[in-house]
Formats: structure tokens, sequence, C-alpha cells
């Protein structure tokens, strides 16, 4: 389950601010009549590197994805950068643009090129010029170290590549704030190496993020909080190595012996 | 008994394929000899095939392209099969209908100057700027076959550019919405009450245009091709939108949608034309002189649209939700994440029934025939009933067959070249 990070951490590098990113008050959620998430409250400051885990059908990437609206809330508030989460349209797309999101599966748009993929929401939604948003593209894939594939097209490339790729196109909108719903889960042991490195990479830069994942390792080494959910509910949050050593939750236990006990 | 270890030490390098492993020959033998059974059936095939072209070919090549009368063909000893000449000498009006001969250019030219305004739409590597050429197809296409003064079609083609002006001057001051009502009704205003006043003026003042021709001297493949083409070029649109109106979250406009589906795939083509040709006029205002081929390519369009609007629904349905998540964790808005990211999937998934549905569609013209068109099918029967050709079949149908083959198998062949082009995995 858990993979082993070789690379050297700079914890010092990250710091979280006194500054709220994001404020979830009482949220509730139902698909239809199940009753999905339950009473959420969440406070995540800027900087702050959040690993969510829980059994499958906890809750857990659904509450990630309130946070820009690709599921909606029935009841309580969600605040991201100051902007209150709601009907209104205007507020859903600058939320939306301000917060990237990675996703388990990728999603990258097969029609377009890898450079298309990136420049796409740069050109289309911020109105960047196309050189421009190819140059920050450019200087993305750099960082996620694929420059070269960059006229290719995402079915050509490897998972790990595409969720590296995925990554890249979030960065390109310049994002405040990182969702990543399971972006390990769909891939070999060897790739999901390469994509824990882009995201502690990314940690180390101060940015705030939020992961969905089983990756015990990267918890360990990179979040400040590891939050376990279960039936819709918050269980037990804490630091990482109180939640990893001493855990207190009976469920808690269990799912930790679980995951980690092979 | 044990594996004894083993390490490879080199790595093997690549080896040409044994002989008779590639090209022809394997060919040959794995899909025509491939056992017993299957060579029987491939000896037993190329007899039918021989026997049918023993038939055929004597059939069809005769010296008689020259022949001016069915009696012709019968009395000449040399002639034992196809009587060609009915081609040759009634070429012209299998070509066009009754259309004036001395105006026939007409169509001809507009027919050519279609391949140029398709051109830039079918291959991308087209300069752009051909774009616009296309855009104006319609109103000049519309102008050499119609005929009259060349200001009615610049007058309409003016309504966009005072839409546009509208536009324009007051979506600063005015809002964006608000722009856009008055732009849409001054423009529609423009056509109803604006244009002809306006281009019999100009007329008068400056006579320009060629001879009008009657919608009922149309006829021949002309007539099929104009169907066919102005129903492919709009049903695609219509088709795009309904889709997405049934995909829609919003009650009124699925709703609308679905009936709108529903109502057209459940009546027969036919009885749709004949409302086109019939009904239509009880319903206009007395006097209101509405071209039958325009009510006709109505019909056709609206009736291709809704099955259109099926296949893309399809190509929708296809794709994953993932996408869609995508484009909107991007902030892309609705018509942006459609028209950038859901569309040209969907639409790409959708080329062989959408291609179908164009076939199906360019066939279907010839049902025009019933409602008294004279489109090639109906032409057979007028030509036929002079007394030189009466009795005369197989040559016509034959020779129309052939016609319609070449459009619906260009169709199929571009349908393949723009999925393979679109094919972007390995």
């Amino acid at each position: 389950m858990s993979q082993p990070i070789e690379k050297e951490v700079n914890r010092s590098a990250m710091q979280v601010l006194d500054e709220v990113a994001i404020q979830i008050n009482n949220m509730n959620k139902w698909y239809g009549d199940f009753h999905v998430l339950k009473d959420i409250d969440l406070t995540v400051n800027r900087g702050e590197r959040i690993v969510i885990c829980g059994p499958s059908g906890s809750g857990k990437s659904t509450l990630i994805r309130c946070i820009n609206r690709l599921e909606e809330h029935q009841k309580g508030d969600i605040i991201v950068d100051g902007t209150e989460l709601s009907s209104d349209l205007k507020n859903i797309d600058k939320i939306r643009s301000e917060v990237g999101m990675c996703f388990q599966h990728f999603n990258l748009f097969p029609h377009l090129t890898i450079l298309e993929n990136c420049t796409l929401a740069p050109i289309w939604v911020r109105k960047t010029p196309k050189k421009e948003a190819e140059e920050v593209a450019m200087h993305f894939l750099e960082k996620v170290k694929i420059p070269e594939q960059a006229l290719k097209y995402p079915g050509q490339l490897s998972g790990g590549q595409q969720q590296r790729v995925a990554i890249a196109r979030s960065l390109c909108m310049k994002p405040r704030i990182m969702l990543f719903d399971e972006p390990t889960s769909a891939l070999d042991p060897e790739m999901i190496a390469e994509v824990l490195d882009t995201m502690i990479e990314l940690a180390e830069e101060g940015m705030t993020m939020l992961c969905v994942t089983h990756e015990m390792g990267f918890a360990r080494k990179v979040a400040n909080r590891v939050i376990f959910m279960d039936a819709g509910q918050i269980v037990e949050q804490n630091e990482p190595e109180e939640f990893f050593n001493n855990p207190q939750s009976e469920r808690t236990q269990l799912f930790l012996s679980q995951i980690l006990g092979h | 008994m044990t594996q004894e270890p083993y390490v490879r030490t080199e790595m093997l390098t690549e080896q040409p394929a044994p002989l008779g492993q590639t090209g022809i020959m394997r060919w040959m033998r794995e899909n025509l000899f491939s056992g017993p059974m299957n060579t029987i059936i491939t000896l037993v095939a190329v007899a039918v095939i021989a026997r049918l072209l023993m038939d055929f070919i004597p059939w069809f090549f005769q010296p008689s392209w020259e022949s001016t009368s069915l009696r012709q063909c019968i009395d000449d000893p040399a002639i034992t099969g196809a009587c060609w000449g009915v081609i040759r000498e009634r070429f012209n009006q299998l070509m066009f209908g009754f259309y004036p001969s001395q105006e026939q250019w007409r169509p001809t030219l507009a027919f050519v100057l279609m391949f140029v305004a398709i051109a830039p739409v079918l291959f991308d590597k087209l300069p752009r700027k051909l774009m616009i050429f296309s855009a104006l197809f319609p109103f000049l296409s519309i102008w050499l076959l119609w005929g009259g003064s060349i200001w009615g079609p610049t007058m309409t083609l003016a309504g966009f550019g005072i839409g546009y002006a509208a536009l324009k001057l007051l979506s600063g001051p005015a809002g964006e919405l608000v722009a856009m009502i008055v732009a849409v009704l001054a423009t529609i205003l423009w056509w109803l009450f604006g244009v002809s006043p306006v281009a019999e003026a100009l007329h008068s003042v400056v006579s320009l245009g060629i001879p009008e021709v009657e919608s009922s001297l149309f006829g021949g493949l002309m007539i099929s091709v104009f169907i066919g083409v102005s129903g492919i070029a709009f049903s695609l649109p219509i088709g795009i939108v309904l889709a997405l109106g049934r995909q829609s979250d919003m009650f009124i406009i699925k709703t609308l949608s679905v009936a709108y589906i529903e109502f057209i795939r459940g009546v027969p083509l036919i009885t749709l034309l004949f409302v086109a040709s019939v009904l239509l006029n009880y319903f206009l205002p007395p006097g209101t002189n509405f071209d039958i081929i325009l009510r006709v390519v109505i019909m056709v369009t609206l009736f291709a649209a809704a099955y259109m609007a099926e296949v893309i629904r399809g190509g929708l349905a296809a794709l994953p939700t993932g996408q869609y998540e995508a484009a909107d964790a991007l902030g892309l808005d609705y018509w942006k994440a459609m028209r950038l990211i859901i569309m040209p999937q969907a639409l790409k998934i959708s080329i062989p029934g959408i291609v179908g549905t164009f076939i199906g569609l360019f066939k279907d013209t010839t049902l025009v025939s019933i409602i008294g068109l004279l489109d090639p099918v109906g032409l057979i029967t007028s030509i036929r009933g002079d007394a030189d050709w009466n009795g005369i079949v197989w040559e016509l149908y034959a020779f129309i067959a052939f016609m319609f083959w070449i459009f619906t198998f260009s169709m199929s062949r571009y349908s393949m070249y723009l999925e393979n082009k679109l094919k972007t995995t390995h």
C-alpha cells in the first residue's frame, strides 16, 4: 500500500501561515436519501498539507469534491479564499479557477496535446495570450520533468507521466490550493514514486494541499495533519506522528492495522 | 524436478519474419485458404462472382452510346445489352431537370464552387481565411441557382452586418444581454421588412442581376445535391443543440428537446414532405410565395436533425464523466467546456453515426419525387413517358445509382480519413 519515499523531504520549507484558506462549517451532503457527509467542520490554513484517509465509501473523495463544487452540499458553509460557495455561478467559477484538482484517472483531454491540455484553461479562462500561456506551460512541464512530451497526446504517455501532466495542467492556472483525489491509486508502484516526488516538491514550495490518498509514507513525511474519515464523518485528526503511532479511536486503529499490517 | 537458476546475460536482437509469413501470401493463406471449409467457400464465391460478371460485362459494354431511341437499340444487331443512348441524350436533364439550357452554367459553377467552400471545412490544413468564402457560399449559391437581382442576397447578408453593428454599439452602454437581444431583433426585423424594399430600390438605381429561374424548372441531380448538402450543413448544428438540450439540467429545455426528437423520429419523412408541399400553404398568410424547394430543405433538415441529435447524444454518453469534471475543475464555463472539451470528443466518437445519417439523408432526397419535385428518380418517369425511351429501365436506374454512390462513397471515405486523422493514441 504505502510507497517508501527515498527523497529527502525538506519539512522546514513547508510553513503554515496564520491565514485561513478553506473554512468548512457544519457541512452536510446527501445523495438522494443517503447521508454521505455528516457535520463536517474543517479549517485549512494556508500552507497546510492535509492527508485524508479512510475506508472506501467513507466520503473522503466527496468531501474534497465539495470544495470546488464538483459535488453540491446541501447544508452548512464552505468558504474558499474568502469566497462562499453557493449556487452563484460567478463564485463557483472564481473558486474553481483558484483551486487546482488532480483526479484518480488523470482526466487529461485525449484530443489535445500535452501542451494544449496545459494552455487551454489559462487561455480561455484567464485570457492569457497564447504565447505566454505556452511559456508558463513549458515551465511547469519542466518542473514535473516531462517537457520533451509536450507535443504528444495523453494516450501516448504512461500513467505516471499522465498524472504529472495533470498536475502541471492544474498548476498552469496558478492555483493557491491543490486538491488531490487518490492521485496514485491507478498507478503501478514504479510510477507512484514519480508522482509523489512531484507532490512533495509542490509541498516544499508552500502549496496548500488536500490529498485523499492511502500513501502513508507520503502522509508521514509531508502532511502536517492526517484526517481519518469513516461513514461520512471525521473520526480522528492529528499530526502524522501521533496519528500513526498513537491512534485514539478504535476505528482508526483497525484501519491502520489493516493498511499497514502487510 | 527443480529449475536451474537462469540469468540472461545478453538481450536478443530483432530478426526478420520467416518466409511466407508476410505480404500477400500470408494474407491469402490467412484470409482465403485457412482451412478446407474456407477454401471451398472461397472457390464457390469466386465462381459465383465470375458467373455474375460474365453476364454483366457483356450487358454493360455495348456500342449503344450514340443511339437515339430504344427502338434503334433493339433493331441494331450489334447492340445486345444496355442502351446507353438515353444517358447521353438526357444527361443534361438528369443533371439539371428543366433548368433553361443557356443558364445551366450557373448550377455548374455553384457545384464547382461548393467544393471550394467545403474544402476548408473538411481539411484543416487549408488556410483558415478560405472559411470566409464558405460562409458567403450559401448566399452566392442561392443567387446563382434562382437568379434575380444581386441586391437581394447582398441585403440579406447586410442583415448580419446590422446585427453586428448593433451588438458593438450597444454592448458598451447597455450591457451584453440587451445588446444581444437588440442585435438579434434588428437583424430579424431587417430581414422581414427591410431587405425587399431596399433591394428593389437599389435595383431600380443600379440593376445588376442574372435572369430569374423558377423553382418548378429545377430538377435532376442538382436538386438532390442542393437539398442534400443544405440538409447536411444545417442538420449538424441543430442536432448538436438538440443533443445538448436533451442532456440539459433545465427541465423545459430538456422536455422540448425530447418532445421534438421523439415526435420527428416517430413520423415518416414522406409525411413531413407532404406537410411541406401541401399543408404549410394553409398556415402561411395567403399570397406568400414560400419556395417549395426551400420548404423541402427545411423539412429534410428538421428530420435529419432529430436523428443527428440521437447520434451525438450517443457520443456524449460515451464520454467518461471525468472529462466533464476536469473541464469544470479548471473553471471552464458550460459553453466553453462543451465547445473545447466535450463536443470535439463526442463528435469524434459519433463520426460513423453522423456520416451514416448524412448518407441516409442524401439518399432520402429521392423521396421528393413523391411530392412532384423532379429529382433524378422523378425524372425517370418523365423520360420513360417519352415515346423514344418508353420501356427503358435498367440503364437509368443504374446511372442514378452510380451517381448517388459516388457521393455516398466519398462521404464514407472521408469519414474513415477523419477517424484516422483524429486518432490520438499509438
